[in-house]
Parts: structure tokens; C-alpha cells; sequence
């Protein structure tokens, strides 16, 4: 903290500006990659759970919608790449 | 968000001023750690895919998709803050006489063809075969292309970092550091947050098929991602 206080004033007269796009540009691309994941993920969320209602509904399609869906109710992000591997080897 | 929020204080208020370039360094700390770990994500890419090669497990071209995706993220946003860096430092947006410049752009262009080269393969079995193999020749470019240009003798980019120690001192240093680690662990981050994105559709996937059957898969495209 008393670094941070002793610190000189920053000379942004001339390179501030570009030194601010650089962290800006950093900073957006981020959010943007962020933003587009977020409504994808939605959105896939979304439907995942419409599809999983429809199979809910058919008769007999229980045990085939335990095996599908176990991943997607029990599990968070971390080992999804397994469940990934998982449904790709059922194929 | 902690690594980086202190790897930014420690930027603008902990790291002194560069005594021939001024407040302008302050970029150095944005931009050679994106350089860094696009470059390393690139290489993780290939080794994933050998992986993937040798197991023939989904999940590891899914890691190797994800890291070369994400690492093309990075290495765009390298590139504009070299650039700015270098608008603010040379006078030019881009030189073209500079290697390690137009190294860095030729790396980029080649692994910015490995999506359209996995959307162009209808078959997912041949698709995550062929993207392997190109990952793992393109990972193995990287290294030689960096060993080329470090051989190279004229160049104008500051070359801060070297076998020797490198040449910042070492309040800059630790700033460099921490701002490597965060960018990183923010790759890291990212990368599962991918990963657990792609998992969802593919587990969405699964269920179409169960309910619809194959023609709903067809009629939903191809993708470029791993199914």
C-alpha cells in the first residue's frame, strides 16, 4: 500500500492513449468472447431442457433418458469433457 | 480476476517507468503474456491432439479444439496490442520487415484455418482424425518458427526475455510475471468454461437423437466443433 501511494503520477498526456487502447482492447475482446458464450450456453440450456421435457412426455423413452440426461442433471463444468467422451462413445 | 486485478495494479502502480520507452512498456505487460500463452495454447493444442491420436478418445480432440480456439482468441488480441504498441513506439501499425511480427501473423493465419478445415469434413470420425494430425503439425511449427526468428539477425522488437535472464529488472519482472500468471489462469479458465459449453451440446445432441433419431442431427448442420 505505500508503494501504491508513493507511486508518481502517471504521464498520460502522450502514450496514455495508447496505452489505454491496449488494455481496452484486452479487456473487450475477453467480454465479447465471454458475452457470445453466455447466450450460446443459454440458449443450448434452453433447449436441453425442452428436449428433455419431450422425452419425459413419450412412453417408454425413460431409460434412454436417464442414460442421456444423467450428465447434464448431475454434473457442473468440471469433468464434462468425460461426459462428452461418454456420449460420443454411445454413438 | 484476482491474478489479474493485482497484475494490473502492480502494472500502473508498482513497476516503475521504462527509462527509454516511458508509460508505452506499460503495454509489455498486456501483450508478450497473450503473445506467450497463445503461442503455449497452440503447442497444448498439439499435445492434446496426439492424445487424441493415440487414445482416440472424443475428449481430447475436444481439449485440443478448445485450446487452439481459445488461443486464436488471444493471439488476435496479441496482435492489436502489438500493434498499438508498436503505432505508439515505431510510428507504424505494422511493419512488414520485422519477423517477429509477421512470424507471429503466419502462425495465426495457419491456425485460423483449422476451423474451416474441420467445417469442410462432413464425417466426424475423418474430421477429428484430420484436425489431429493438423494440430500436430502446426503445434511442432510454432517452436521452429520462434527458434527462426530468435536466429534471425535484424530485427527492431525489443527482445526483453532471454535465455540469459532477460534484461528487466526486478520489480518489472514480478509485474511481468504475475500478469503471465493471469493471463494463464485466465486461458485456463476460459478453456473450461468452453469445454463445459461444448459438453452441454453435445449431451443436447444425444438426446435429439434419442427422440428424433439421425435426420434431426443432419437437418441441425454441421459444426466445426468435436461431436
Amino acid at each position: 500500500m505505500m508503494a501504491f501511494a508513493q507511486a508518481p503520477a502517471l504521464p498520460l498526456h502522450t502514450a496514455g492513449p495508447y496505452v489505454a487502447a491496449a488494455y481496452i482492447v484486452f479487456v473487450a475482446v475477453i467480454l465479447i468472447y465471454v458475452t457470445i458464450m453466455a447466450v450460446r450456453l443459454g440458449r443450448d440450456e434452453r433447449r436441453l431442457a425442452e428436449l428433455r421435457r419431450e422425452l419425459h412426455d413419450r412412453p417408454g423413452a425413460g431409460a434412454s433418458l436417464g442414460a442421456a440426461g444423467a450428465g447434464a442433471d448431475d454434473r457442473g463444468g468440471s469433468g464434462q469433457a468425460d461426459d462428452h467422451a461418454e456420449v460420443a462413445g454411445r454413438r | 480476476m484476482i491474478t489479474i486485478s493485482t497484475a494490473l495494479a502492480l502494472v500502473f502502480f508498482y513497476a516503475p517507468l521504462d527509462a527509454e520507452q516511458g508509460f508505452i512498456q506499460k503495454i509489455f505487460y498486456v501483450h508478450v503474456p497473450l503473445a506467450i500463452v497463445s503461442l503455449c495454447g497452440f503447442v497444448l493444442g498439439g499435445v492434446f491432439a496426439i492424445g487424441h491420436l493415440r487414445t482416440g478418445a472424443r475428449v481430447w480432440d475436444l481439449r485440443s479444439y478448445c485450446a487452439i480456439h481459445m488461443s486464436l482468441i488471444f493471439a488476435v488480441a496479441g496482435l492489436i496490442t502489438g500493434s498499438i504498441w508498436a503505432k505508439a513506439s515505431w510510428g507504424h501499425w505494422w511493419v512488414w520487415q520485422e519477423p517477429t511480427l509477421v512470424s507471429y501473423l503466419i502462425v495465426i493465419l495457419l491456425f485460423a484455418t483449422y476451423q474451416p478445415m474441420r467445417f469442410s469434413i462432413e464425417d466426424p470420425e475423418r474430421q477429428s482424425r484430420y484436425a489431429s494430425v493438423f494440430a500436430v503439425v502446426a503445434a511442432a511449427f510454432v517452436p521452429l518458427n520462434f527458434i527462426a526468428v530468435r536466429l534471425s539477425v535484424a530485427f527492431v522488437h525489443p527482445r526483453v526475455l532471454t535465455l540469459g535472464g532477460g534484461n528487466l529488472p526486478g520489480s518489472m519482472r514480478f509485474t511481468f510475471l504475475v500478469s503471465l500468471l493471469g493471463i494463464a489462469l485466465l486461458f485456463a479458465t476460459l478453456m473450461k468454461y468452453e469445454m463445459a459449453a461444448k459438453s452441454a451440446r453435445s449431451q443436447m445432441r444425444a438426446l435429439r437423437r434419442t427422440l428424433y433419431g439421425e435426420d434431426s442431427l443432419v437437418a441441425a448442420g454441421r459444426s466445426a466443433a468435436p461431436r
